[in-house]
């Protein structure tokens, strides 16, 4: 049974939403990121439900837009620079999270956000969330830094030439306008994804100063892992994920501690991934079956450990294999998600009624004249 | 019926050669081909800034950005150069290996020497380029090697993709200049010595004439494989190639990105233009 609900953002595809369960289809395609879908709970899923789990693996947000754009998926798991990508392009529908019993339960600061929620209409459940970590190797960094400088500002950062280590993608340009926010607080940036010309231009020109002293863009974990263990990088941005995985292999690397609210000074960029209905669905109710499933407390758990991430679903924390899981995560720790940006999409929108904004494709050529 | 088709195509060749080539034909002009017009022609197409959307007219606003803005003369030019160092590289690596498989190895140093070359075709092309990452890296074993006389690894950077490449492309190389060798009667090289030419005039005179074809082969292939890479220039150093562009804008402007494509076919065209100039072609 179909209903027509209220049209959420400026497409004109999409826009129903499903008001009622049926049965499942027998089959679900699923894109989602490296560690997303395992057997070890895609399995039980589909012996409960019947629905047989196809997943595709994608490596970027780029990626995850241009596969869903191909029509034959059923959801994706997209992270905050994809989601009003997807929303604006006709590409998903809204989500009656009704339908989904383990949304309740979900951190409430991940409910209602502007990454997954457009003019009041939910656009899917909440998967996990993460930080962009500042991480250096002990041995030769010191002191601790406290702060960006260490990467962004050249007179303190070539210190390290060479040895920096910095995220390969676009959206990596958000993490220069989080560090001009408070050392140049003239510019005025509010939101470190909504920048106009001249405060653009000002987080490019700090990379392009940057450049010469990168010694590597990452953009999987495995090669920030290997360049960290390699001695080719010795101060990093990085996700959660690295850090620890580091420190099992026993590499000296340390990370923003306790005292400092885990992160640098300026706080830092992150992200919050989203698992999205697309528009051209065909088996939306294995798809509504999947989104339940992947916050029920354990198996949200059970992916959080997995990847290395903390959890959407509140109620996972008492889940975990690892009891401290959660405190280590900060999943439960409200103050240290409210200085962590999470990743948007940069649209020409900039949300307070201009639309001078930089949007993602300038942010694209960017990011190319940066790396030159 | 069979026997009925095979009465009919008896005694007429060339309906025989058209139903054989049929099929590969079809696909050439309409699989490859076909996505190849279709490249030239998004190119041409542009992306509304607002929607995202592509709008399919003409325009070449793609072509101006490709030539106005100096990142991208950048990558063009770096893409070339270090396809050209490789194919350099490779051919001068490649001529004494193929020259002593062809013309001085045993029988069997022969067979031993060609599965050698093929050897590094049956792993992986990541597996390959993570070993050289590894072996590359601050602590690894070209730096732990180079110690003790004081020296140091390139690190990553366009040294290391200048390498790696040239290791990944080199069979390549080797291979056709061995078959173009091959193919060089032992008498011809006699004859030259007979005659009084030394080494250096026999080499000059008869044999690189003979094996050029053979060489410009192999260096379409390095020159147009390096061209094409993406992954290897991702993984040891920070530099873009085209392809790196071109997965940059794959997504938001399609029509950028088949823009850039182009850009490398072009040049193969211009150096096969070239290499028949040289006269790489008329032997075969």
């Amino acid at each position: 049974m179909l209903l027509l609900a209220g049209c959420g953002g400026d497409n004109d595809s999409g826009g129903e939403e499903l008001t009622e369960l049926g049965k499942g289809e027998g089959q679900v395609n699923l894109i989602s990121w490296a560690g997303y879908v395992e057997p070890e709970w895609s399995k039980p899923f589909e012996k409960k439900t019947g629905c047989k789990v196809n997943n595709k693996v994608a490596g970027t947000s780029d990626e995850m837009v241009q596969l869903m754009r191909s029509g034959q998926y059923d959801g994706v798991s997209a992270s905050g620079n994809a989601t009003a990508r997807l929303v604006d392009g006709g590409d998903v529908d809204p989500v009656n999270v009704d339908l989904v019993p383990n949304y309740k339960t979900i951190f409430d600061d991940l409910k209602d956000q502007p990454y997954n929620t457009f003019d009041g209409v939910h656009y899917g459940i909440p998967h996990g969330r993460g930080a962009n970590l500042l991480m250096w190797n002990s041995d030769d960094v010191s002191p601790a830094p406290t702060s960006w400088d260490v990467m962004l500002d050249p007179e303190v950062a070539s210190k390290y030439k060479g040895k920096i280590s910095a995220y390969d993608d676009p959206i990596y340009i958000a993490d220069a306008a989080v560090y001009l926010k408070t050392h140049q607080p003239d510019l005025g940036i509010e939101d470190p994804y909504e920048l106009n010309e001249e405060q653009f231009e000002a987080a490019v020109n700090l990379l392009k100063e940057q450049q010469p002293l990168v010694g590597e863009y990452w953009s999987d974990a495995a090669k920030q892992i290997s360049a960290f263990a390699g001695g080719d990088s010795t101060v990093g941005t990085t996700w959660q994920y690295q850090y620890f995985a580091l420190q099992e292999e026993g590499e000296p690397v340390a990370a923003s501690p306790a005292s400092q609210g885990f992160l640098p000074k300026e706080g830092a960029t992150g992200w919050s991934d989203t698992w999205m209905l697309s528009s051209e669905a065909a088996h939306p109710n294995c798809m509504y079956m999947w989104m339940d499933w992947i916050v029920e407390p354990k198996v949200n758990a059970q992916v959080a450990e997995y990847f290395g991430e903390a959890p959407a679903q509140s109620l996972s924390c008492d889940e975990t294999a690892e009891a401290d899981f959660c405190a280590k995560y900060h999943a439960d720790n409200p103050g240290f998600w409210k200085r962590v940006y999470y990743w948007q999409t940069p649209l020409a929108d900039c949300g307070n009624g201009s639309s001078n904004c930089k949007d993602y494709n300038d942010w694209v050529q960017a990011w190319t004249s940066i790396k030159g | 019926m069979s026997r009925r088709l095979a009465s009919f195509f008896n005694g007429r060749p060339r309906l025989q050669a058209g139903a054989l080539l049929a099929g590969p034909i079809g696909w050439l002009v309409i699989g490859y081909l076909g996505s190849l017009a279709v490249l030239l022609i998004a190119a041409f197409w542009t992306v509304d800034p607002l929607s995202g959307e592509v709008i399919q007219g003409f325009s070449l606003e793609n072509f101006e950005t490709l030539f106005d803005e100096p990142v991208y003369r950048d990558i063009v030019g770096r893409t070339v150069l270090i396809a050209a160092a490789v194919t350099l590289t490779d051919a001068v690596l490649a001529f004494p290996v193929a020259f002593y498989m062809a013309k001085l190895a045993s029988r069997r140093g022969k067979a031993i020497l060609v599965v050698a070359v093929l050897l590094p075709l049956w792993s992986s092309y990541l597996v390959k380029v993570y070993a050289w990452r590894t072996m590359l890296s601050a602590d690894g074993v070209l730096n732990w090697a180079l110690e003790p006389f004081g020296l140091h690894g390139p690190g990553f950077g366009e040294t290391a993709v200048w390498l790696v490449m040239s290791y990944l492309w080199l069979p390549y190389m080797v291979l056709p200049i061995y078959a173009g060798l091959e193919r060089i009667p032992d008498s011809l090289i006699s004859a030259s010595e007979d005659l009084g030419a030394s080494p250096l005039t026999t080499f000059r005179r008869v044999i690189l004439p003979l094996v050029f074809p053979a060489v410009v082969a192999g260096s379409i292939f390095t020159f147009s494989l390096t061209l094409g890479d993406y992954i290897t220039p991702r993984l040891v150093s920070n530099t873009q190639f085209i392809g790196n562009a071109v997965f940059n804008n794959i997504v938001n402007n399609l029509p950028f990105a088949s823009a850039l494509a182009l850009v490398p076919i072009v040049v193969m065209v211009a150096y096969l233009l070239v290499a028949r100039r040289l006269g790489a072609f008329e032997h075969v």
